[in-house]
């Protein structure tokens, strides 16, 4: 009697309401509080009831724009960026964001309209197979085809978004599902048997690298972005002080441990430092952590840390041995493998002699350019910003050589202040993802670093800039040209600068103005300081047009196709 | 090197499609793949029969396979004792005084004649790859008019012997 009673009232407590209801109440028990988006007809119930509800939207001039946004949002923020855009055009212009997104394992939920399913299939307006489009592109997809699914999959797709490895997780809602009432059922647990990331390494391998670093004699540790995201920096700094291991990082792993820390040789790969190179080449334990050796940090595998032990640390058990043979596979969480790591190895190898000849080539052979003339040195700009910035702002960019110029040169020290574009390298990624940052850490000064083209991909968002008042400083550095292809054409096509020279381009200081926001051009080195040193105060948007050498490349470099000892433009 | 993997996958839309998806996008090229649902409806089993370069190309496609969040369970077959089979439908041009010819030679396949018409006869035979493709050989001098095949579906026998190659387990 009395359980049919209790039945009774659980079931009046079943609330009717619509699909878009449905995703606001789960939106809001994920403690979402802000969305970036762009509506449209296949959305518009979904926007309708966000107009009642209490979250923000970011109101993006591009789909793109709101995905770059929210990826800027998921990298500083340490939770999902969550993404709205429309059915058919909408979605598609999603797709960048995504890809890069997966590529640099950032958390993003992304929800699309839908055509109604009674006209899914029939080329309707406005219609796209995202969950066909995005199936390579995404960690898991949905398309809900019920309305009391809705819960479930949202509540799915954040426990997959921001549990082991991260990545973006897309659900497309059709229309007729938005408006129809079913009843709400909120989800509190996942069942997803199919998806058990282990984060607690196997001691047995633990063990086997803990005896590794007692034999070694020439270790390092490549740190990458799995650090970041495991919050394992202490460990990892513990890790390295203990054992006197050296410590390098990938692009994207910069702030994982203290730039300015003795032990740091710099960044690896393609553009990364001497020391920080011939370490990989040398060594003879590598302990890869958070890292998935991608071809930009290796180089030719022939040549890459051919005499050494190789130990990978990773969440995601496919990108060990993808690439480089692991004769010590660990499969984990950064944060716990580091932690058991520093509770079995007692014993550290005997790696003084190591730490001093890095040290001396660390020394010997810096990062280089020449600072002569009047023209404002990009490098420089960058040492500039730095200073000004004491190392402390979030820094975002694009692809090519600004953003190396600021991996270089900025000189990271706290973790998830670095935003860039690594895996997939999309121009156009960096200002909207400044915009998100700074949304996610409003806090921090956020800085936009862009080159005079990519900028010119997504500037549409200088609206939302304005429309905010947000705080970002622009920096373009400017060269009139698509800096990297024109180095790679001086290089490897003797100069012929195929269709990447940029010499006609709007005045940038009249376009921001015409978005009602603040700007300045300079030329010069002390110009470039007082105006920045200007901007960072500005309580609103400033964009600083920087008129850098047009000629300057980007070194040391290792050539495509070449080993990670064999660099050019390393200093003299 | 030839290997044959199933996948035991949760029966949701698109599931295929993901597989399929994936070893193109890293370059894994399908010989055969045949899905069908287990004892349970809302679970399949796929059969994969597919060329990789080496072992590690190998660890590689387990891992990826393994990774998609609808698949439960990945195995690889090659190396275990199993139970591997594929039907086979094979049209073949018959005159009167072939015909009988023809029941003779499929006999020992122990296939069987599931269709007759006037000029031809349908046959149809399942086993492993060899014995389908004998078959067909024997069968070509009268005349194939169409060949339908399902591709490999396999399982691992009750009884297996105590293997000693660690390559086989993957680290996942």
């Amino acid at each position: 009697m009395k359980a049919s009673w209790v039945a009774e009232e659980e079931k009046s407590k079943v609330l009717k309401m619509s699909g878009a209801d449905m995703l606001m109440e789960a939106l809001e028990k994920e403690g979402v509080d802000v969305l970036f988006g762009y509506p449209g007809g296949a959305v518009l119930p979904i926007y309708d009831a966000l107009y009642k509800r209490n979250i923000k939207h970011i109101l993006t001039r591009h789909e793109q724009g709101a995905i770059h946004a929210a990826q800027g949002f998921a990298r500083v923020a340490g939770k999902p960026g969550v993404v709205i855009a429309t059915s058919g055009p909408g979605a598609t212009n999603l797709v960048t964001g995504i890809a890069d997104a997966m590529i640099d394992s950032l958390p993003l939920v992304i929800f699309t309209g839908q055509v109604a399913t009674s006209v899914i299939g029939t080329d309707a307006f406005q219609e796209a197979d995202i969950v066909g489009i995005t199936m390579p592109i995404t960690k898991h997809n949905y398309q809900v085809r019920k309305v009391e699914e809705l819960p479930r999959i949202i509540k799915e797709a954040f426990h997959l978004a921001q549990t082991g490895r991260p990545g973006p997780v897309l659900v497309d809602i059709p229309k007729d599902i938005s408006t129809s009432i079913g009843s709400y059922k909120p989800s509190n647990e996942v069942d997803l048997p199919g998806y058990q990331p282990t984060t607690i390494p196997n001691l047995l391998q633990v063990k086997r690298l803990a005896d590794a670093i007692a034999q070694a004699k020439k270790p390092v540790i490549l740190a990458g972005a799995g650090v970041l995201f495991a919050k394992a920096e202490e460990e990892i700094l513990a890790l390295a002080e203990q054992h006197r291991i050296p410590v390098t990082n990938t692009l994207l792993g910069l702030g994982s441990f203290p730039s300015e820390h003795p032990l740091f040789l710099g960044m690896a790969g393609m553009h990364g430092t001497y020391a920080a190179n011939t370490a990989l080449h040398e060594c003879d334990l590598l302990i890869g952590i958070g890292a998935r050796f991608d071809d930009r940090l290796t180089g030719n595998l022939a040549h890459f840390a051919q005499k050494a032990t190789v130990a990978h640390i990773d969440i995601d058990p496919a990108e060990i041995g993808k690439n480089v043979e692991t004769l010590i596979p660990i499969v984990g969480c950064a944060k716990h493998t580091a932690a058991a790591l520093l509770r079995e190895s007692t014993t550290s190898g005997d790696t003084e002699e190591w730490v001093c000849q890095l040290a001396e080539l660390k020394n010997s052979y810096p990062l280089w350019y020449k600072n002569e003339g009047d023209v404002l040195k990009p490098q420089r700009l960058l040492e500039i910003i730095h200073e000004e910035t004491k190392g402390e702002a979030i820094v975002t960019t694009d692809v090519g050589q600004h953003q190396m110029w600021t991996a270089q040169y900025y000189g990271f020290s706290k973790p998830n202040r670095w935003v860039t574009s690594g895996g997939l390298g999309t121009m156009g990624f960096g200002f909207p993802a400044a915009i998100g940052a700074k949304i996610g850490k409003p806090e921090l000064p956020v800085v936009a670093v862009t080159g005079d083209a990519g900028f010119q991909m997504t500037l549409q968002e200088l609206s939302v800039l304005q429309e905010m008042k947000l705080p970002v400083v622009i920096v373009i550095v400017n060269n009139q040209s698509l800096g990297m292809v024109r180095q790679w054409q001086e290089i490897f096509y003797e100069e012929r600068y195929s269709e990447s020279l940029l010499p006609v381009q709007p005045d940038f200081v009249k376009l921001a103005a015409a978005y009602g926001i603040e700007a300045a051009s300079v030329t010069t080195e002390e110009e470039a300081r007082a105006k920045f040193a200007e901007a960072l105060d500005s309580k609103g948007p400033f964009l600083l047009d920087c008129r850098v050498a047009s000629d300057e490349n980007v070194y040391p470099m290792i050539a495509p196709g070449k080993g990670i000892h064999q660099m050019i433009g390393v200093k003299p | 090197m030839r290997r044959i993997i199933t996948a035991t996958v949760l029966n949701r839309s698109g599931v295929l499609n993901r597989l399929t998806g994936l070893m193109t996008k890293r370059q894994f090229n399908i010989e055969s793949i045949t899905v069908g649902h287990s004892d349970d409806p809302s679970i399949s089993k796929i059969t994969i029969v597919v060329q990789v370069e080496d072992d590690r190309k190998l660890e590689q496609l387990l891992k990826q396979l393994h990774k998609q969040i609808d698949v439960l369970k990945v195995k690889d077959l090659t190396e275990m004792a199993l139970v591997a089979r594929e039907l086979a439908l094979i049209k073949v041009m018959t005159t009167p005084e072939t015909r009988s010819e023809i029941k003779v030679i499929i006999e020992p396949f122990r296939a069987s004649i599931i269709d007759v018409s006037l000029e031809n006869v349908t046959i149809e035979v399942t086993g492993d790859n060899d014995k389908v493709e004998a078959i067909i050989e024997l069968l070509r001098p009268y005349g194939i008019k169409e060949i339908s095949r399902t591709g490999l579906t396999a399982m691992p026998r009750g009884t297996q012997k105590t293997v000693y190659n660690l390559n086989q387990f993957s680290i996942i």
